[in-house]
């Protein structure tokens, strides 16, 4: 008898859903698209005069990315609650939540980094330029893995369950309003002058609070949706 | 209880090693939540369930080290080739992982060299149920419950599966099975287990 | 005296004696609730900066509060119930959130009356107002989850954990709300900045609070016994008479 490491575990998980991820490229490239398209939607919106979008570039860019955030969040553990792979993560014989947190982060570099990556350029279409956009860089950089962890609460509590997409969102949102607000926050002190250390600083205490909390919120609701 | 429904009281039973227990009974009759409570994905609403005199519940991730369980689903992914799904599930559960024990593990099941690499997605419900049945050959657990495991095999099948189970057994171990069929082996060491919806 | 609580911690057993409690809660409520209208309506002073539109202050800060209150009550149980594995504190929790949902969306009517007089807008995003906005969303999430799944069990606990997590993410949204607030100045219109209190105004607040909790245990009660008669009946259609016994295990 014998049993894996922890983190021959976690590592065996993250292992598993990347090479899942290479095998389908496309769900990498739907959250880029979802991105691209939602942000141009606010132009179109409420018209291309620079000075205007400047004034809502933090906050549409940030808004974009939490929707995408929310979307990708089906992709967690829906197919390995179908399939069955999912209780057999939960028999792994080391602490369900760590596992999480590997799954969560296998997530992240599907859905979540090539939004920090594609934000930038956006960021040059809403005409951010300089310190605004480097602060927009290193806020998703904190703010998305935040988004994951906590949406993966959301994510583990309603599978299964008829209507998961909206119904998720409506979990999921209230939770995201601080780091949304920190987030579009931190971009919005740099472009006012007064810098973005404060909200850059709490969003990083959410990431850190996030990354101790939600994976045992997230181990309870998959032990609670496989009973 | 599944939903508002109580399924089964008043089941005490014991297994011994070297002995499988043959879960039979009609659907609905809760075969499937009773493997399921031994796994401990769900909770009895009264009682225990004790591995050596220990509550599983106390013993948490201690209990699940000793087991391998197989369900209803296969727990194989699609995009996976057999010989990947079957060394990550392997890795994860600290069973022996090298490619000559995967491939042999699966020739044991019947299934030829040449799908090995193929994705699972294109195999048949027979082949992708004798992949999720590989994971016995590489099995060091001693406790093994699985849950329908002869579906969608054929006769073929059933008889190597059945043959490792009775070799796990006779190394000591002891298994757990739901299944309509009848268990092929030796009567004494079968004990049967019949729950009446 | 040591009371034995377990007695009631059978569904059926409680329902009786909330039946019980109700009337002396209804009644408590409906006192308190006249004697705090009556203060805070006719007898309070006219506020000099805002006339006397400011009045709806006593429905729509006790509202507000009980909002809050309400929801960790709520989580509270939720959280016995998962340690507990106690039906009963699981049907409390569901009895609750409708009457916090009620209360939050009254608190944000009340807002909206009051801002439109004093300040002329139906909504203003001041912090208050924006964080009970979130707190119903959150309201919404704990029974919409509920009622989308059909396994009470599972629903119960899912519920459970949701009503916990978000009772960690109350205090955390009424700060970032804050910080939100301050961050976008021209926000000067406030309503944590009531107008000072005078004694009467106090007096009138705490007895409309005091009769808010009053009518929500009243309704609860109410509520937790029309659960108790659903869900037990649930139980009792589906039970087999009697619960089947296992033939012996046959070697």
């Amino acid at each position: 008898m014998s049993r894996p490491g922890l983190w021959d575990a976690v590592r065996g998980v993250v292992r598993r859903d990347l090479m899942l991820a290479m095998r389908r490229p496309s769900d990498v490239a739907m959250s880029v698209f979802f991105l691209v398209i939602v942000a141009s939607l606010f132009p179109l919106g409420v018209g291309p005069e620079p000075a205007v979008l400047k004034t809502i570039a933090a906050g549409v860019l940030w808004v974009a990315a939490l929707l995408a955030c929310l979307l990708s969040l089906g992709r967690v553990f829906t197919a390995d609650y179908l399939d069955g792979v999912l209780e057999q993560m939960v028999l792994i014989a080391q602490p369900l939540p760590v596992l999480v947190v590997g799954k969560v982060f296998a997530h992240w570099v599907v859905s979540g980094l090539p939004v920090v990556v594609l934000s930038p350029f956006l960021g040059l279409q809403f005409g951010l330029d300089g310190e605004a956009l480097w602060t927009l860089v290193l806020s998703l950089l904190l703010g998305t893995p935040t988004l994951s962890m906590i949406g993966a609460i959301g994510a583990a509590l309603v599978l299964g369950v008829r209507g998961s997409g909206l119904l998720v969102a409506l979990l999921v949102l209230p939770l995201y309003v601080p780091v949304l607000i920190f987030g579009a926050g931190a971009v919005t002190g740099s472009m006012a002058g007064v810098g973005g250390e404060a909200n850059l600083s709490l969003l990083g205490a959410c990431l850190v609070l996030s990354l101790f909390f939600a994976p045992w919120a997230t181990a309870a609701g998959l032990r609670i949706a496989l009973e | 209880m599944r939903g508002e429904r109580r399924l089964f009281s008043n089941v005490n039973v014991t297994v011994q090693p070297g002995t499988v227990l043959a879960v039979v009974g009609e659907n609905g009759s809760g075969k499937t939540s009773l493997l399921r409570m031994l796994t401990s994905l769900l909770p009895p609403e009264e009682g225990a369930i004790l591995w050596n005199g220990q509550d599983i519940r106390q013993l948490k991730e201690d209990y699940s080290a000793h087991l391998t369980y197989i369900g209803h689903l296969n727990g194989v992914k699609d995009d996976l080739s057999a010989i990947e799904n079957l060394t990550v599930t392997a890795d994860l559960t600290g069973d022996q992982h090298s490619l000559p024990s995967v491939q042999e593990a699966l020739e044991s099941v019947g299934l030829k060299r040449r799908v090995h690499h193929l994705p699972t997605r294109v195999l048949s419900q027979g082949q992708k149920r004798r992949v999720a049945l590989a994971r016995l050959w590489l099995s060091t657990h001693p406790l093994w419950l699985l849950d329908e495991p002869f579906t969608s095999l054929d006769t073929a099948a059933t008889g190597l599966v059945t043959e490792r189970i009775r070799l796990h057994l006779q190394s000591g171990g002891l298994a757990v099975v739901v299944t309509h069929h009848e268990v092929a082996l030796p009567p004494e060491v079968v004990q049967q287990l019949r729950l009446n919806g | 005296m040591s009371f034995n609580w377990s007695k009631f911690s059978a569904p059926l057993a409680f329902y009786p004696v909330a039946g019980k409690m109700i009337p002396w809660f209804s009644v408590a409520a409906a006192l308190t609730i006249a004697a705090g209208l009556y203060v805070g309506l006719l007898i309070a002073p006219t506020d000099f900066q805002q006339g006397d539109s400011y009045r709806i202050i006593f429905v729509h800060v006790p509202a507000a509060w009980m909002s809050m209150f309400l929801y960790v009550v709520m989580a509270v149980w939720a959280g016995v119930g998962m340690g507990l594995n106690a039906r009963l504190s699981f049907m409390m929790a569901q009895a609750i959130a409708p009457t916090g949902a009620m209360f939050t969306f009254l608190a944000l009517l009340t807002g909206a009356m009051w801002g439109k007089p004093t300040w002329g807008a139906w909504w203003v995003w001041d912090a208050r107002l924006t964080s009970e906005l979130i707190l119903l969303f959150q309201y919404a999430g704990v029974m919409l989850l509920r009622t989308s799944i059909d396994d009470m069990r599972r629903a119960d606990r899912a519920s459970g954990v949701c009503a916990l997590v978000g009772v960690v993410n109350i205090p955390i949204i009424y700060y970032s709300v804050q910080w939100w607030n301050t961050l976008h100045q021209g926000a000067s219109v406030s309503m944590t900045a009531a107008p000072k209190m005078a004694t009467l105004m106090l007096v009138a607040m705490l007895l409309m609070t005091f009769g808010f909790w009053m009518y929500s245990i009243a309704v609860v009660l109410g509520r937790v016994r029309c659960v108790i008669l659903e869900r037990e009946n649930l139980l009792a259609w589906n039970k087999p008479s009697p619960a089947p016994e296992v033939a012996e295990a046959q070697s």
